[in-house]
């Protein structure tokens, strides 16, 4: 299997078998919150692929080159933390100066993202997961094309979400059952059906 | 022995000093790009959207059609929105916002929430069977068109007054709920929570309101009006009105608040008493003075019960059997020459 190969595997991991809000838990927050309606769920979707990619980005050079050397693996939480929200903020700041338009569409979700534990997850997950041979960990590429596919998979299920609790509003649901209780059941049945994907074998 | 002693401090040093200056220096770092990228990106906001935030009440209450308070003042600065919408606020934040925006002040006139029914107390409602579930209006009315006989009558279960949000509706102790007219905005959120669409809002210089909702014909409303007050669709009301503005539909008088005058006279025409009149028995009568009246002729055109005559360049003179003290005649007489006495 060629690279090619191994980042297809990668995609088809974090999107479909390990994806984070269905499989790993992660990221509950904004799927539940921000998933009224079809085109916010599209801001944040395109919101967290951005600053997934980067903070993977980040996050492998600041781990690979100031903690490992001096054996302060143990710290990569906390400094991932402060990394990330730092990003986030920078970012925000420099879309709303540049792109008045995009900060529109995506700037309110950003300060959302700031402590989304998604974000965090990828980044830590980037630092334990083996490569398709199972001896070398990710190199800076495979970070961050997992840290935009964990995205990706993340705006497929948002979108997927929205879309249902889109139609959910015109539908005759019990009164006791109309809101938050549907969106759960919904998103247990959605956990479910994406639980299928974990015999897919690659 | 002392080299060893030398040698640990060194290593604790490291194991405490090297994550020490890591992490304290990543964040200073990231704090002073930040600190650089505030100063260098830095976006100005229009300082009147913060300034009219802080003219506004801040109850988020939604009567301007706009979600908050923050998002009202944005659409006045940005989508030029009228600045008279704010109800809670009122006068005074029209003036403030007006002076913000250099725009001209065009304040409505303020409204006030009127409940149209008389019953809903203890000792003021006939009961058909006694309630006993969830102490809500809105669940009362849903069992058997509402345990008291009137079903467009108050029940009483106080929705009104759980949802102001500024305790502007107080119960008293027959049970009634009362409008306080100094701290109702017009909000309009009672008006939405009454099941029974009991409320309105009348604008506060009216004082006659018609204080029932029943639809009833008059034989059916009467037995069933605790209060003793219903109204019973008898069109004295509109015959009396010398400005028409009381209509009968479904057997229920309406005010036209555009056309009434505040005579009172249905209040005192009602033969069931359904109508109040915030006024009655202070009303004064005009009076010309004698020095000043030319003789315009003025008064008497616009007089409704033509209780002023006289004739050109004569001395007008008013009846006071008819003068029912609408003050009409004061604000048009052109030389100031009535008053009201």
């Amino acid at each position: 299997m060629g690279y090619l190969g191994e980042i297809f595997v990668m995609a088809m991991t974090a999107i479909f078998i390990q994806n984070f809000v269905l499989s790993r838990f992660l990221g509950l927050c904004p799927y539940l919150g921000v998933s009224k309606k079809l085109d916010s769920a599209f801001g944040m979707g395109m919101a967290v692929i951005f600053v997934m990619t980067l903070a993977s980005a980040i996050t492998f050079l600041i781990r690979k080159y100031l903690l490992l050397p001096y054996g302060l693996g143990y710290l990569q939480t906390i400094s991932f933390i402060l990394t990330i929200a730092a990003l986030v903020q920078f970012v925000e700041m420099v879309i709303q100066k540049n792109s008045p338009a995009l900060y529109k569409s995506l700037g309110v979700y950003l300060p959302l993202i700031t402590t989304n534990c998604a974000v965090l997850g990828v980044a830590i997950l980037n630092t334990s997961q083996m490569r398709s041979d199972g001896i070398t960990t990710y190199n800076f590429l495979d970070s961050v094309l997992n840290g935009f596919f964990s995205g990706v998979g993340f705006t497929v299920v948002l979108m997927a979400m929205a879309g249902i609790r889109e139609r959910l509003e015109y539908s005759d649901v019990p009164k006791a059952m109309k809101g938050m209780p549907i969106a759960l059941i919904l998103a247990g049945i959605m956990a479910l059906a994406f639980y299928g994907f974990m015999g897919f074998k690659l | 022995m002392v080299n060893t002693i030398i040698l640990m401090d060194i290593s604790m040093l490291q194991t405490i000093g090297a994550p020490v200056v890591i992490i304290g220096g990543l964040g200073l770092l990231f704090g002073i790009i930040l600190a650089i990228a505030s100063k260098v990106f830095h976006v100005q906001i229009d300082p009147r959207v913060e300034q009219i935030i802080a003219a506004l009440p801040g109850a988020n209450c939604g009567a301007c059609g706009l979600p908050g308070c923050a998002g009202y003042a944005d659409a006045i600065v940005h989508a030029d929105a009228d600045i008279n919408k704010c109800a809670p606020g009122g006068t005074t934040a029209v003036t403030t916002i007006a002076q913000i925006m250099g725009k001209e002040a065009s304040t409505q006139t303020r409204k006030i929430a009127v409940i149209h029914c008389t019953s809903g107390g203890k000792q003021s409602t006939n009961w058909k069977y006694a309630y006993q579930g969830i102490e809500t209006c809105k669940s009362a009315v849903n069992i058997a068109d509402g345990p008291n006989s009137c079903s467009y009558g108050c029940v009483g279960y106080n929705d009104c007054v759980a949802v102001c949000l500024f305790d502007a509706i107080t119960v008293d102790e027959y049970g009634m709920r009362c409008i306080d007219l100094e701290k109702c905005t017009a909000c309009g959120a009672c008006v939405k929570a009454c099941p029974r669409a009991l409320i309105d809002l009348v604008a506060v210089d009216k004082v006659v309101y018609i204080k029932c909702s029943s639809k009833d014909k008059g034989a059916i409303a009467k037995p069933n009006c605790g209060s003793a007050h219903p109204c019973i669709g008898c069109g004295i009301c509109a015959k009396k009105c010398p400005v028409d503005a009381i209509m009968i539909e479904n057997n229920l008088a309406i005010i036209d608040y555009s056309k009434c005058i505040n005579c009172g006279r249905c209040a005192t025409a009602c033969p069931t008493k359904a109508i109040q009149d915030l006024l009655v028995g202070m009303r004064k009568k005009a009076h010309i003075i004698s020095e000043a009246c030319i003789g315009c002729t003025i008064c008497a055109k616009v007089c409704p019960v033509t209780a002023i005559s006289g004739e050109l360049k004569q001395l007008h003179t008013v009846n006071d059997s008819l003068c029912v003290g609408c003050e009409l005649c004061v604000g048009k007489c052109p030389k100031h020459a009535i008053e009201m006495i």
